[in-house]
């Protein structure tokens, strides 16, 4: 989240889309209801009337996979009815820079698309340069080649009738969500956007969120309170664990994994695009404290300026290779793994096309599985279809402690990362996580201490001191990501001395004098203690930010993006509910996104001793135009692999044009395929958690919500001779499920493009484990082929179909 | 400690189930074992081991698909019929009310006959006493008389995100209520507080009452009121009661 948690109940209208937020994250609802109460207007749209839905002021019905064509028409309305944000479209954000000729689009792809490659080349999407190599701009929004001309040349395609025709939503519906939202580009009105998965978990997945980051800058609702573009993460600490880098692209603090493309740290370190105009921070620039820091931590007293700090025992990826979880199991499935750590997961339901995950595992050599209770990642060799006899994988099943069980820290949605303590001790012979990774990598070190092996430096030249008395611990962890002063270090006049905590990532050095295993993270344990243990409830801002509850990053700043809450003067846009204000030689309030004075002196000249607000991008103005995404600068509505339609109603490209597919047998597509006639999406329930690895077992969550089902509306349940709790087998081109007929008025069948289509739904909670009459999980349906940017399974929309068992 | 109330505003509802499984942990009561039967709310009914339940309608209201959940729990009435109905009966301690809080509590150290129980259990007109036949005891809601005794909120109250289920002095709640009902009816002209003169269970809802449950309201017979009603079913019984002896 840009924001966080609290700050939604600031908010004037809450927009809750690819998102059941009441069902989902049922705490989140203490702010919205906060919110409501104070007038502000809640707005739902799902293919479901759900639990979210039946608490909005308005409900309107979606398509799966139509997102973009509903936002791009939102897009439309906000620039033909003049609802922008005229000020900080034009002074932050990059809707005044002038395109270079080479940018075009035509009939669904952009300029530079290479139709072998199935790529763009980005560089067709430059700006145009001045002398000083900074993209020229046209602050008025006039020129004909600047990105706000181009924006409103592209989404002026998405007029309300064709986008009703490709979502199924009915014009009326659309019009009064788009009045309604745009209402919050009034100075002092905020808007706020909370979604999840029905938004990522599609092909076009980041271009969904781009078109509504593009709104939220367009209405003037980034950096302020009740505004901002607000994930609500799928699970309690996925924050924490991107933050720390658990996914391969990615070293802690979102730095990017080293490549063949920089063999040496030197190129590395210099990769990042400068900006020559003073006004940019040129925030990456700093980079090199950070790398170099986080090397040390890595690697300690072995790290040094004269070996590149270690350098080269950093494992580096092949660019344009991808490894990531949906191609790990296709290589898998193709017998090129010998062995798999499925750690505190349980693939064989997570997983989407799950038949290829489960038949991927039996060819491993060695499988082990972390985990609280048995499950069908576990147990996978005897589950259905599967012979143990002819399964050569050996099994190690280690018990787990759970999080109550444990000291540590979990970072959530709004980036605060809060430290909890351990209630209880772990059962029997189940370990934390923590105590695991020590004993194995302390027996790894010593065998490679002892026989060498093909690169031992990277293992026994890591650092690791992070236990006491031979147990994990948290502490020694957290304080290694923050950082240390590793000798003497004088920063403006002050010195700070060898083994103690750096105060934050402004401290950091690339000298090698400093660690800091994440400088994101640097500052939330310091000399002045674990900033995340703090419970302080005061809040002197009046707007939820409680400076000092937990911690958060960067620096604790609650609201990022906040020097674009204020004008070019630094006086808050708006005054009921400032987040930072200039006093004429300081800002109050939040932790201000660097404290440099505002844009505009009192007198409307400029301060050149400042700073455009969008710190993170090289040129500080926020993207509504996006040359960096892999699939196009503007987002544009391509259908899902499986879909129920012939063609896209806005070009001819039907699916994104960068996608990749995986090629095995089980990797086919059924789009338009009789056999398959409805679309199918899944979601979850409120009393399971992810695949209900830990909740099936609890019998008050399994009492609730006891078995698989299939969510249905009444007319297809006609179509089907389906009544209300029968037992139906629900089947894709991958794989069938048998699930309990939920026959419901809150599905309703739309008219997409002149034909009826339906749509059904399944939580994804089930699996074959437990209960024995439960039902299996709903991704055996759902299709391998994922988001070009992040890769992530379209889980969210295919082709299914429904009959009685 | 002041007399005590449950304010329920089902508008603030998501139906989370919070409540429903807040009451089974504290309580200790076990899970039955349910089967999807083609609705969320599970288990169907309140029972022995089931003393809050949320129950989902799905209506179509003035033309618009409403979705109304209602967390359903005993009244704690202030003149509880099930309790003149037992001791009518001759079962003197088997129904309790607590002079302080007004909690109306089922002493599970009294047994009940079956065919008694069925009797108290129709005079509840809110279909809340149920029973263990083989235990021959009755079980219901207790307020969380525990909880509550020592200064905590009834554990239904406390796990509530969104102030659905608010718990207090009965001044204080009716004083909520009003101002809710206040707030609702604007939008929500049918918005009502059901039976709130005679029971410690408030609930507030913006449709008629059936839309949400049967028994969601207690139903006054024509022209007579609830209690008088109440009074005249139970003279019968207590004659009955005297023949058998």
């Amino acid at each position: 989240m840009t924001n966080h948690w609290i700050d939604i109940g600031n908010s004037d209208c809450i927009l809750i889309m690819g998102s059941n937020a009441a069902e989902n994250h049922p705490i989140s609802f203490k702010w919205v209801t906060k919110a409501m109460e104070q007038g502000a207007t809640l707005i739902s749209v799902d293919p479901r009337f759900t639990r979210t839905s039946s608490k909005a002021d308005i409900y309107a019905p979606i398509r799966s996979g139509a997102d973009i064509a509903f936002l791009g028409g939102m897009i439309k309305y906000i620039l033909d009815n003049n609802l922008y944000f005229r000020e900080y479209v034009a002074e932050y954000t990059n809707a005044a820079f002038i395109l270079s000729t080479k940018y075009g689009f035509n009939d669904g792809l952009f300029s530079g698309y290479n139709r072998k490659t199935r790529s763009y080349d980005k560089k067709y999407w430059a700006f145009e340069k001045d002398a000083n190599g900074a993209p020229k701009k046209d602050r008025s929004l006039q020129h004909p080649r600047c990105v706000f001309q181009q924006l409103k040349r592209h989404y002026s395609r998405y007029a309300l009738d064709k986008v009703s025709a490709i979502t199924g939503t009915p014009q009326s519906s659309l019009k009064k969500i788009y009045r309604t939202y745009a209402a919050t580009g009034k100075k002092g009105k905020a808007g706020t956007i909370m979604y999840a998965m029905g938004w990522t978990q599609h092909t076009v997945g980041v271009q969904n969120i781009r078109s509504m980051a593009m709104i939220q800058l367009l209405l003037g609702n980034m950096g302020v309170a009740g505004g901002g573009v607000n994930a609500l993460r799928g699970e309690s600490n996925v924050q924490g664990s991107t933050d720390h880098c658990l996914l391969w692209h990615i070293l802690p603090g979102y730095m990017a994994t080293p490549s063949n493309k920089w063999l040496v740290l030197d190129d590395y370190l210099k990769r990042r695009p400068k900006s020559n105009d003073p006004l940019s921070a040129n925030w990456w620039q700093n980079e090199p404290k950070y790398m170099v820091s986080f090397l040390k931590s890595m690697f300690g007293d072995a790290a040094r300026p004269t070996n590149e700090f270690g350098y080269q025992w950093l494992p580096k990826v092949d660019v344009g290779v991808d490894y990531s979880w949906l191609t790990i199991f296709d290589e898998m499935y193709k017998g090129k793994f010998t062995g798999f750590f499925a750690w505190g997961q349980n693939p064989a339901c997570s997983g989407a096309n799950a038949n290829k995950t489960r038949e991927a595992m039996a060819k491993l050599k060695w499988l082990v599985n972390v985990n609280m209770f048995d499950n069908e990642t576990a147990s996978f060799w005897k589950g259905p279809g599967m012979d143990p006899q002819k399964v050569q994988t050996e099994v190690f099943f280690l018990p787990c402690a759970v999080s109550a069980e444990k000291e540590g820290s979990i970072t959530n949605s709004g980036r605060w990362m809060q430290w909890r303590y351990a209630a209880a001790k772990p059962l029997g012979k189940s370990k934390p996580d923590g105590d695991m990774i020590v004993e194995l990598f302390e027996k790894i070190q010593e065998l490679y201490r002892k026989e060498g092996g093909v690169l031992p430096e990277p293992i026994v030249n890591l650092k690791w001191d992070y236990t006491t008395r031979g147990q994990f611990d948290a502490h020694k962890v957290a304080k290694e990501i923050n950082g240390y002063f590793l000798k003497d270090v004088t920063v403006k006049g002050k010195t700070y001395k060898k083994g103690t905590l750096v105060p934050s990532f402004a401290f950091l050095q690339a000298d090698g004098s400093t660690s800091s295993a994440n400088w994101l993270y640097c500052n939330s344990y310091t000399e002045k203690g674990n900033m995340a243990a703090r419970r302080g409830l005061k809040d002197a801002s009046g707007i939820g930010l409680y400076l000092e509850w937990s911690w958060c990053w960067p620096v604790n700043r609650r609201i990022i993006y906040n020097r674009a809450s204020v004008d070019l003067k630094g006086q808050p846009w708006d005054k009921k509910h400032p987040v930072i204000s200039w006093t004429g030689d300081k800002w109050v309030g939040d932790v201000p996104d660097g404290g440099w004075p505002p844009l505009a002196n009192t007198d409307g000249t400029p301060n050149p001793k400042s700073k455009y607000p969008f710190i993170m991008k090289p040129e500080g103005h926020a993207h509504v135009f996006g040359p960096g995404r892999p699939d196009g600068p503007f987002p544009e509505h391509y259908e899902p692999l499986e879909c129920p339609v012939e063609r896209n109603l806005m070009s001819s490209q039907f699916i994104n044009p960068t996608v990749k597919q995986f090629e095995t047998e089980l990797d086919k597509r059924f789009t338009c395929d009789p056999r398959y006639p409805f679309v199918g999406t899944t979601y979850r329930v409120t009393e399971h958690w992810q695949t209900g690895v830990a909740t099936r077992w609890q019998p008050w969550l399994l009492e609730a919500e006891p078995q698989q089902f299939c969510e249905m509306s009444e007319e297809l349940a006609r179509l089907r001779g389906i009544k209300n709790g029968d037992k139906v087998i629900v089947e894709s081109g991958r794989g069938k499920v048998v699930a309990v007929a939920m026959v419901t008025k809150r599905f309703k069948p739309l008219k997409v493009m002149g034909q009826t289509v339906h749509e059904v739904g399944l939580p994804w909670c089930f699996g074959w484990v437990h209960p024995k009459d439960g039902g299996d999980s709903s991704n055996l349906l759902t299709p391998s082929v994922g988001d070009p940017n992040t890769k992530i399974p379209e889980t969210k929309a295919f082709m299914v179909n429904v009959r009685k068992e | 400690m002041a007399d005590k109330t449950f304010f329920i505003d089902t508008t603030r509802c998501t139906a989370c189930r919070g409540c429903q499984i807040a009451c089974k942990e504290w309580n200790q009561n076990p899970a039955t074992e349910t089967k999807n039967w083609g609705s969320h709310q599970n288990p169907e009914d309140l029972s022995f081991v089931t003393y809050k339940l949320v129950r989902f309608s799905e209506v179509v209201s003035d033309g618009e698909l409403r979705w109304y959940f209602f967390p359903d729990q005993c009244r704690h009435c202030i003149e509880p019929p099930c309790k003149d109905a037992a001791e009518a009966l001759g079962y003197k301690k088997a129904i309790t009310k607590d002079a302080a809080t007004g909690a109306v509590l089922f002493n599970q150290k009294v047994k009940v006959k079956p065919e008694d129980f069925e009797e108290i259990k129709e005079s509840c007109p809110f279909n809340i006493p149920r029973y263990d036949p083989e235990r021959m005891v009755m079980a219901k809601c207790t307020m969380c008389f525990d909880r509550i005794s020592n200064g905590l909120l009834p554990a239904c109250v406390k796990t509530c995100p969104t102030g659905a289920m608010n718990f207090g002095d009965r001044s204080q709640m009716l004083a909520l209520a009003e101002k809710r009902l206040k707030e609702l009816k604007g939008e929500y002209p049918k918005a009502q507080l059901l039976n709130a003169e005679d029971v410690r269970t408030i609930y507030l809802v913006i449709d008629d009452s059936e839309k949400y449950y049967e028994f969601a309201n207690a139903h006054g017979l024509l022209g007579i009121t609830r209690l008088v009603a109440m009074k005249k079913l139970i003279r019968p019984l207590v004659r009955l009661s005297g023949l058998k002896g």
